[in-house]
């Protein structure tokens, strides 16, 4: 002891010198964790900045899916659903929902006519607390096959470089079966009259433990109608929202909610690739939508529709996306949340 | 409040060493899952939750665990300032090894976010769903990440100094063996 005191009197500045390199290493060794020293690591934030205008994203909104409105209902399971996984969702019962019916756009004050895709966010609650969260969209399969891809679109689409979108489908071409689809497809003139769909795979667990690997869709009970862009360019901005109001109020609307069972070697990890038709599908309950309520005092406003917000008996799969969407939509809830007086609730719900 | 003994107890020493690799994961994987959008993400935060609880309650029979059997004296000849910097320094890591957690349960149930810790083991809400509460906890979760990460490089470099430089036995008193003859 007196002989360790006695060199470290002759050597104060190796052993300082230690004590910096230790507490060093450390400090780097969190910086890389953080991404500091990585610019080019995908972070949440770099994917969510992507999603904003030119002007910057609309402050206290969600960053994308910005334009929605919320409604109340509940789904009712008729136990179809047990065979594949034990969650407490597919147990025959009605089980309450708040949801979310939205536009895939970054602008709140979109015209609805204007955006291409549709969506559906949805939050199922069963007694025993194990909530259900899911975001669907109308398109049949997603745009791009990675999360990188994603970014890449967002950074094509901003950019004023008339070749850049070119390039990207060269390097996405699977791009173009969306596009081909985003060109073809009917429109319809009401969200009650679309299909929503999972696009990414996820994992069912049945009672005996066994994986079942499967997407899922909302069929509309309501028959779609199809009808021109053009003639849906000349309805208000806001035409969805109000035939949704109105349709509700007068009669609840419905949905299937159907799962698809892959079959071994379906490709699950992309959600730019549909299944075949063929595969087997099980209905396994209704989603009865039967209150309309506008977001700014509506009960979706403050639910982060993220799609890992999972019960026992569903798991995410080999997809990659629902954990990057998961990292976005947490980035896009922490932003919009914090800048909640942008968004002002009306007086009646300034109240809560 | 201190003790005539040279060194904490053993479970105290147990408990330190085993929370110090919990937070100090628990740091690096928060800092990690908030910069990737891989699947890493996910699974990162399948372990922040239960790992912050469980840091939650090993704080917590760790701060019992002080109260019974108190901590060794400092050395008679620290510098006031040492000492100081020294005792307001626990304070400081038994507010964050405390606070963290909870601050973070606050967070998740202001936000409507179901706390799972594992399989079919939530936690409950101990929060009304709230964006401005979200928002003010989330900002202090982020902000004392830091904070939790410097004050334990400081006390890394403090130790150091301790065991290194003055070489005064305060290492030895939380070390898991001894480094050197001393009388227990």
């Amino acid at each position: 002891m007196r002989q360790s005191s006695v060199s470290s009197r002759t050597l104060p500045l190796t052993r300082l010198a230690i004590i910096a390199a230790v507490v060093g290493v450390a400090a780097v060794a969190f910086a890389y964790t953080a991404g500091w020293l990585s610019p080019d690591r995908l972070t949440p934030k770099k994917l969510v900045a992507s999603l904003a205008p030119p002007g910057g994203p609309a402050l206290g909104h969600r960053r994308n899916h910005a334009k929605g409105i919320c409604f109340t209902g509940t789904f009712e399971a008729n136990g179809n659903g047990s065979e594949l996984s034990k969650a407490q969702v597919f147990v025959p019962g009605q089980y309450p929902v708040v949801g979310r019916f939205n536009l895939a756009t970054a602008d709140p004050n979109a015209a609805d006519a204007m955006v291409r895709v549709r969506g559906l966010g949805i939050r199922i609650s069963p007694p025993n607390g194990q909530e259900w969260r899911s975001a669907m969209i109308d398109a049949p399969i997603f745009p791009v096959s990675t999360v990188q891809g994603f970014y890449d679109l967002q950074m094509a689409s901003a950019t004023k470089d008339p070749d850049a979108m070119k390039r990207f489908i060269g390097t996405h071409p699977e791009f173009l079966t969306f596009l081909k689809w985003a060109k073809s497809a009917p429109w319809t003139s009401s969200f009650a009259e679309e299909r929503y769909n999972s696009l990414n795979s996820f994992l069912f667990i049945d009672g005996s433990g066994t994986k079942h690997t499967i997407r899922w869709s909302l069929i509309p009970a309501a028959q779609p109608v199809s009808i021109s862009p053009e003639e849906l360019a000349k309805r208000g901005p806001d035409f969805l929202e109000q035939e949704i109001t109105q349709r509700v109020a007068s009669g609840p609307q419905h949905w299937s909610l159907v799962v698809t069972v892959s079959n071994p070697g379906d490709t699950t990890a992309d959600p730019n690739k549909a299944w075949p038709a063929d595969r087997r599908t099980v209905d396994v309950g209704t989603l009865t939508v039967q209150q309309i309520e506008q977001e700014a005092d509506g009960p979706c406003r403050d639910i982060n529709y993220d799609p890992t917000v999972l019960p026992v008996g569903i798991t995410t799969s080999d997809d990659p996306f629902p954990s990057a969407r998961s990292a976005a939509y947490s980035r896009s809830y922490n932003s919009r949340t914090a800048e909640e007086k942008y968004y002002p609730r009306s007086a009646t719900g300034a109240k809560q | 409040m201190t003790t005539s003994r040279k060194r904490f107890t053993a479970p105290q020493r147990l408990l330190h060493w085993l929370m110090a690799v919990c937070i100090l994961s628990m740091l690096f994987i928060g800092v990690g899952m908030v910069s990737t959008v891989t699947t890493k993400y996910l699974t990162l935060v399948q372990i922040h939750k239960p790992l912050g609880i469980a840091i939650l309650v090993l704080a917590l029979i760790r701060l019992s665990l002080r109260f019974v059997f108190h901590a060794p004296a400092l050395p008679a000849d620290m510098p006031e300032p040492m000492r100081l910097a020294a005792e307001l320094s626990q304070y400081v890591l038994y507010a964050l090894m405390i606070g963290m957690p909870l601050i973070g349960w606050g967070m998740l149930s202001a936000a409507s976010y179901p706390v799972v810790l594992f399989g079919s083991v939530h936690l409950p809400s101990i929060l009304p769903v709230s964006p401005s509460l979200h928002t003010l906890l989330w900002h202090a979760h982020y902000y004392l990440a830091f904070a939790f990460f410097a004050t334990i490089l400081m006390h890394v470099g403090a130790i150091l100094f301790h065991k290194l430089v003055r070489n005064d036995g305060v290492f030895d008193t939380m070390a898991p063996v001894l480094t050197h003859d001393q009388p227990e």
